[in-house]
């Protein structure tokens, strides 16, 4: 049995746990540069705010409906991610995540209630957090995903499913609980787009065909959908019939960061561990990023002590660093090893790793912002793209600089002269309106009267 | 071990003479000198183990102002504040009222529920069902920052 547990409007959510001012209003979380919307509270989203919608289009709402806008801090989202992902961990040793704020939890063996249990965990994280969780429960990663969305719908808008399982399912959904008929009915009226694995395009292919709901989809035959999608697509189906067999690998890819992590086989203390280790799950995280022609503005690594070795003394740490965006395994790297040596502490027994890649942009439109490659010739092949290691620019820039000195040249809008501080780079990101990085920076702790 | 050397010492936490640790002990790394074949360690008082009881709801605020002075919480002092910790009578809380949040002792006795501030003539808000009490978490230490 998994369990999926996600926080709800996550980047929201943490901006609310400490200012409680923005409270049942309509805020939104702006991507670096304040650029796009990439969370939105439940209040924005009824306004008509899009996932992802450029901020320009929305603006307007400040003085018409009072929208908030927060340029996004990600190092406040990341730490309260590992809090997160922390306290989910007490409830399993098989504690599996996937983005920064979603959760797989595997939970055969673990002796109880499990619907009970998923219900005490979301309580947990509401409260040591502040965070409102959803959780989603079935005998399949895919399904969990749907009993996930399913909890959630039931929350916000009750009307949608019957009343009779809108209010038994709220919050947290437990597949298991439920009689095949209202198994079906759940199904029926859960549209494919809703599925962990249907993108866009693929339901607009399924639509064509005639299959629009979840049910439709899995009394559909396996074998056509094979070849008219592929084999990653018809697991997604088998797992929607209640069979489980995607593997880590084909499971989707979260949209908004990139995380590898891995638990270690025997428990770990060498520090040269760890940092092969994370050097090897950013490597691999950042081939994604470059096969996705995104780059990252910043990267967290963490590793952790396991709660279930009572034992051990526990220690969780992570470390979030702000970059110039880059796909660049060299630069992502060398980020995260240092990351580890800071952060490590001798005499613990670490049984988990990671590295997640955050605060995704488009290369292109990177590109055009003037961040990257502003003279570099276009590249010839996608192969060239990906290993290219710097600009010729960036070349030319270091090589004068190492001459005549640091900050001899830098980037034309460069205004101030410390390179190498996140907040005043030549590359540094707007972020007029971002939050005190409440949990991160001792200078930048809540307030309290 | 060497006789004469006492089997609980563990330098690592800072606990009151005759308390148990809050932590069930590594009994190797507890006995101060390790034992033939590990290496030798000598953990230094940690400031995490003695202030943190619940890392994962754990945080740290800032006072600000002195509506806390009585309870000896001044104006600058950081607070240590556990998210884990359920509130009661007595406690020093941080709450949230009226939007923002705001340090506070919890009154909860008698059928009255209130958050009242530790001045000199402390002022008092009660809650209830228009205003109901919303704590953030439970005060566990005050730190106050000499003049250095």
């Amino acid at each position: 049995m998994y369990a999926l547990v996600d926080v709800n409007n996550m980047y929201v959510s943490c901006e609310r746990s400490f200012n409680p001012r923005l409270d049942g209003k309509p805020v939104v979380v702006l991507s670096s540069n304040d650029g796009a919307c990439i969370a939105r509270s439940n209040e924005a989203k009824d306004l008509g705010v899009k996932m992802a919608q450029p901020w320009f289009q929305v603006r307007h709402l400040v003085k018409s409906h009072g929208l908030i806008a927060l340029s996004a801090n990600f190092e406040l989202y990341a730490d309260m991610s590992g809090r997160m992902m922390a306290i989910a961990s007490r409830y399993t040793p098989l504690c599996i995540p996937y983005s920064i704020d979603e959760a797989f939890l595997d939970l055969d063996g673990i002796p109880g209630d499990l619907t009970q249990i998923s219900r005490h965990l979301r309580a947990a994280v509401l409260q040591e957090l502040g965070l409102p969780t959803s959780v989603g429960l079935a005998n399949t990663k895919t399904l969990a995903k749907l009993a996930n969305h399913v909890a959630k719908t039931c929350d916000r808008k009750p009307g949608h499913y019957p009343a009779g399982l809108s209010c038994r399912l709220a919050q947290v959904c437990n597949l298991a609980e439920l009689a095949p008929h209202e198994l079906d009915s759940l199904m029926q009226l859960t549209d494919i787009g809703d599925v962990w694995g249907v993108g866009r395009k693929i339901a607009e292919k399924l639509r064509a065909g005639g299959i629009k709901s979840v049910l439709d989809l899995i009394r559909a035959d396996p074998a056509s959908l094979r070849r008219e999608f592929s084999v990653v697509f018809e697991k997604t189906v088998l797992e929607l019939r209640g069979q489980p067999c995607l593997t880590v690998e084909e499971a989707p890819a979260a949209k908004q960061q990139i995380l590898v992590s891995r638990s270690f086989g025997k428990p770990v203390t060498d520090v040269e561990v760890i940092v092969e280790a994370v050097s090897e799950f950013t490597s691999r995280a950042a081939e994604k990023l470059r096969q996705q022609g995104s780059v990252a503005g910043a990267i967290q690594v963490f590793f952790t002590t396991s709660p279930f070795r009572t034992n051990d003394r526990q220690y969780s740490p992570s470390l979030t660093v702000q970059l110039r965006p880059t796909a660049d395994s060299r630069h992502l790297v060398s980020a995260a090893t240092r990351s580890v040596r800071n952060i490590y502490r001798s005499g613990f027994n670490y049984t988990k790793a990671g590295a997640m890649l955050l605060d995704l942009q488009d290369r292109k439109a990177a590109d055009q912002q003037g961040k990257l490659d502003l003279f570099a010739p276009e590249p010839r092949s996608a192969a060239e793209a990906a290993s290219r290691d710097r600009t010729a620019l960036m070349e030319a820039m270091d090589k004068l600089n190492q001459r005549f000195g640091r900050g001899a040249v830098r980037i034309g809008s460069a205004a101030t002269a410390k390179a190498t501080d996140a907040g005043t780079a030549a590359w540094a990101v707007r972020q007029d309106r971002r939050s005190p990085r409440y949990t991160t920076r001792w200078d930048e702790m809540p307030v309290v009267r | 071990m060497p006789a004469g050397f006492d089997d609980d010492f563990d330098g690592s936490q800072v606990h009151a003479a005759g308390q148990a640790p809050a932590r069930p002990r590594d009994p190797v790394a507890s006995s101060g000198f390790g034992s033939p074949g590990t290496d030798f360690t000598v953990k230094r008082t940690d400031f995490n183990d003695a202030l943190v009881r619940h890392p994962q709801a754990t945080f740290v605020m800032r006072m600000s102002g002195d509506l806390m002075i009585e309870a000896g919480i001044l104006d600058g002092d950081v607070l240590v504040v556990d998210r884990a910790i359920t509130a009661a009578h007595g406690h020093v809380i941080v709450a949230k009222l009226d939007g923002e949040l705001v340090c506070r002792r919890l009154v909860h006795a008698d059928g009255v529920v209130a958050l009242e501030t530790a001045t000199s003539v402390p002022q008092r808000v009660t809650c209830g069902d228009d205003r109901p009490l919303d704590v953030w978490g439970v005060v566990t230490f005050a730190i106050h920052p000499m003049q250095v």
